[in-house]
């Protein structure tokens, strides 16, 4: 069987400058995948790129065995990927409830959107009490937690979170990555990236590092926790 | 005291036509950030061809049954100014959709010589100012020695009426979500799924109908229309758009009466009367912004991450 996502070869250019270059990897479903690196290393302009914001200059991205990277983002999103910005990038002059209801605008199933939404508040129960409120009045970590709501809300296949815990105290950190997890278990496949590679390696089935525009090592979660040379360059250690 | 309520009467009744213009200059640059300045030639356009149906296509016997010629005129307008903004979309400003934000402005002035030109040129006598049917109650409706048009009163209240529905779309539908998420974040809005050209051309779609609408009750209520009103009134309405907020809906059909009211006050009652008139409005404008540069119902300019 072909992965979920499968992306061969990537590069992608700002102009004359090469952000990302020949990165490889794939998801399979029902995996949690991280792709970890140093800052400036191309892991959002790869998921941009996955989402159709940005166009590659070369590669292919395959979703579900097809090829989408001609694809418009609103198409993108369609066909089952959802994507959550790194820095959240919530609506923030609309309430909890606008957001939720934008993240579901592609479905015509209102009983099915209500369901889900109540699901949401069930996981975040602060969204639920506070629906009617500004997203732009809340907190960095209940932020996220409507950023991922609100990506979740397209029911998709693959969910992909840019930096989800950025910004935020260890104690909410520790409640999206238990998050994850819970999404997984509920069949939903995840790519994530992060620059906390230790939480992030600790959930994922696999991972890969990526470095000055390139993928460098790859492996099961554990196995690139244990290895000397993660554990040098984004670990701390040394 | 009469003559201060007449000329507020006056104010009230041009302000109405003003706000309805500016909605459409506030609603394009809140989605593509883009002055619209061909938005006032949609109004000229949309007020000839109502006249243009009352002319060739109403017949004879009901031209003089306002509530039949009326309707069929304001969907007349609307339609005209539509379809034509519509073109205009498609051919000048999406083709330069990614370019930097100085060509479509100065494509956006191109069309509007374009427009006016092309008016003159092939619209039957329009090189002078023609003459508007009545298509609507005639008289006034006296309030003690205050006279009230009734065709101005028809302006006010389709203005205040048209405003609420569409405050109303915008905040309660689907499509209304999409639109203010695009102006929001448009790369974010379209991780939702939202396809950004067809938010677009819906914003288009709606500025120019109520430019139209507007350009047909203006007719009626001034009895005749020129190739002028457009440039004319477009200052006006882009002025009120500024004044009120640029992107803000409320702002600028608020920044629209201010502006017929200071118009009308100021040629009353300030030195150099109605020839100076003008100059108030732009006064007033300099004042508001040197104290509020994002007008009076603006968000303050935020940078994103």
């Amino acid at each position: 069987m072909s992965p979920l996502l499968e992306v061969r070869n990537l590069s992608v250019a700002y102009g004359a400058i090469e952000a990302v270059r020949d990165v490889s990897f794939s998801v399979e479903e029902g995996q949690v995948v991280s792709l970890i690196g140093a800052n400036g290393a191309g892991k959002t302009t790869t998921l941009r790129t996955i989402s159709g914001l940005l166009r590659p200059t070369r590669g292919d991205i395959l979703f579900r065995g097809e090829p989408i990277h001609r694809k418009a983002a609103h198409e993108i999103l369609a066909s089952g990927i959802a994507h959550s910005p790194e820095g959240r990038r919530l609506f923030g002059r609309m309430t909890v409830e606008e957001n939720l209801q934008l993240g579901a605008y592609v479905r015509d199933d209102a009983a099915g959107i209500e369901a889900d939404m109540r699901r949401v508040y069930e996981l975040f129960p602060v969204l639920g009490e506070r629906r009617h409120n500004k997203a732009g009045l809340f907190s960095g970590g209940e932020q996220q937690m409507l950023a991922i709501g609100r990506a979740m809300m397209s029911k998709p296949k693959l969910l992909m979170l840019d930096e989800p815990s950025m910004g935020l105290s260890p104690i909410m950190t520790q409640r999206i990555f238990d998050t994850i997890k819970e999404l997984q278990s509920q069949g939903t496949t995840i790519l994530l990236v992060e620059q906390n590679a230790l939480a992030a390696l600790a959930l994922s089935d696999r991972g890969y590092v990526i470095d000055l525009g390139s993928t460098t090592l790859e492996g099961p979660g554990t196995d690139l926790l244990a290895d000397q040379r993660v554990r040098a360059a984004y670990l701390g250690e040394g | 005291m009469t003559t201060l309520l007449q000329q507020l009467v006056y104010g009230l009744i041009l302000g109405g036509t003003v706000g309805l213009i500016a909605l459409g200059y506030t609603m394009v640059y809140g989605i593509v950030q883009l002055i619209n300045f061909a938005h006032g030639e949609i109004f000229m356009v949309g007020a000839f061809g109502a006249l243009a149906t009352f002319t060739w296509v109403i017949p004879e016997g009901v031209k003089g049954t306002w509530y039949i010629t009326l309707p069929l005129m304001v969907i007349a307008g609307a339609v005209v100014s539509m379809v034509l903004a519509l073109i205009i979309e498609r051919l000048a400003y999406k083709p330069l959709r990614n370019a930097p934000r100085l060509a479509p402005l100065i494509t956006a002035l191109g069309v509007s010589v374009a427009l006016k030109e092309a008016v003159r040129l092939w619209y039957p006598g329009a090189t002078a100012p023609l003459p508007f049917p009545k298509a609507f109650l005639a008289g006034n409706i006296d309030i003690g020695p205050v006279v009230f048009p009734k065709t101005g009163l028809l302006l006010i209240v389709v203005t205040i009426v048209l405003t609420t529905l569409l405050q109303i779309y915008i905040n309660k539908s689907r499509m209304g979500r999409a639109m203010r998420a695009t102006a929001q974040d448009p790369d974010v809005a379209r991780l939702m799924g939202i396809n950004p050209d067809r938010t677009i051309v819906l914003t288009f779609a709606i500025g120019a109908v109520l430019a139209g609408v507007a350009g047909v009750l203006y007719g009626i209520h001034l009895t005749n229309i020129s190739i002028d009103i457009g440039f004319q009134n477009g200052i006006f309405a882009f002025t009120a758009a500024v004044l009120g907020g640029i992107g803000s809906i409320r702002g600028a059909v608020i920044g629209g009466f201010i502006i017929g009211l200071v118009k009308t006050i100021a040629g009353q009652y300030l030195p150099g009367g109605t020839q100076y008139d003008y100059v108030w409005i732009f006064v007033v404008l300099i004042a508001v912004l040197v104290f509020r540069p994002q007008g009076l119902f603006g968000e303050t300019e935020r940078v994103r991450a």
